[in-house]
């Protein structure tokens, strides 16, 4: 991080989802802010934790979510909720998705997560989640912090913008 | 004129600012960065980037769908 100044401003992020689509907007947020100065501290809890994951496998699916429409053909094709139980439809849509993100300039995960470490975002993993789902810290990136919710709330308490994503 | 140019076109939404950033790291007070891109969204980012940062956005113009963009480092 730059000069940690008075003037410093601090953000935090709780990242609890962990599928492709929700994995952007906790890491769009926090590369940009950390660009702008801002110091970052990124909280993996739950779901979010498969976003430190060495090896990212991140899908997306239609369950749950109306208002998904994907552009084909210039029209824009609905993801009815009968879709995703369907067998290959999950990973039909995540090769959709990745496709258009390639398309579109957008970057990948892979991609902004390696901005975080290079911006020096603290990311913290949650313990109690990592013993929840038996998930090792061999499986997660180096670049992180093992902690709980008392490590976000010190630096929440002394932060400008906190949000849960 | 520029000290360094950063062609970020085609790029979207992180991409510029962060390369912008990085491109910034390595420069000094007073140098010129270019940066050239294709994101319509950089208009507006691009200024409050800056605004944020304390370098000078000294011009932006566009020739057709490329914005281009001089930031005067801090």
């Amino acid at each position: 991080m730059l000069d940690a100044g008075d003037n410093t401003k601090k953000m935090t992020l709780i990242v609890t989802k962990g599928t492709l689509d929700w994995a952007y907007p906790p890491f769009i947020l926090g590369t940009t802010a950390a660009a702008m100065d801002v110091e970052v501290t990124m909280f993996f809890t739950f779901y979010g934790l498969q976003l430190l994951k060495k090896d990212l496998d991140l899908k997306v699916s239609t369950l749950g979510n109306p208002a998904m429409q994907m552009p084909m053909g210039g029209m824009h094709m609905s993801m009815p909720n009968i879709m995703p139980m369907i067998p290959g439809v999950d990973r039909m849509t995540t090769t959709m998705m990745k496709n258009l993100i390639k398309k579109k300039g957008v970057a990948s995960i892979e991609d902004l997560r390696e901005a975080a470490v290079d911006l020096e975002i603290k990311m913290i993993a949650c313990q109690m989640t990592l013993d929840l789902f038996e998930i090792d810290k061999s499986e997660l990136i180096d670049e992180i912090e093992i902690g709980g919710a008392a490590s976000w709330m010190e630096e929440a308490a002394s932060s400008d913008i906190n949000l849960y994503l | 004129m520029a000290d360094q140019v950063l062609d970020a076109k085609g790029l979207n939404c992180p991409l510029p600012i962060l390369k912008t950033k990085k491109a910034l790291k390595g420069m000094t007070s007073g140098q010129v960065l270019e940066v050239m891109a294709t994101d319509p969204g950089s208009i507006a980012d691009m200024t409050a980037f800056c605004n944020q940062t304390g370098n000078e956005l000294m011009s932006q113009s566009n020739e057709g769908d490329v914005y281009t963009f001089e930031i005067k480092v801090s």
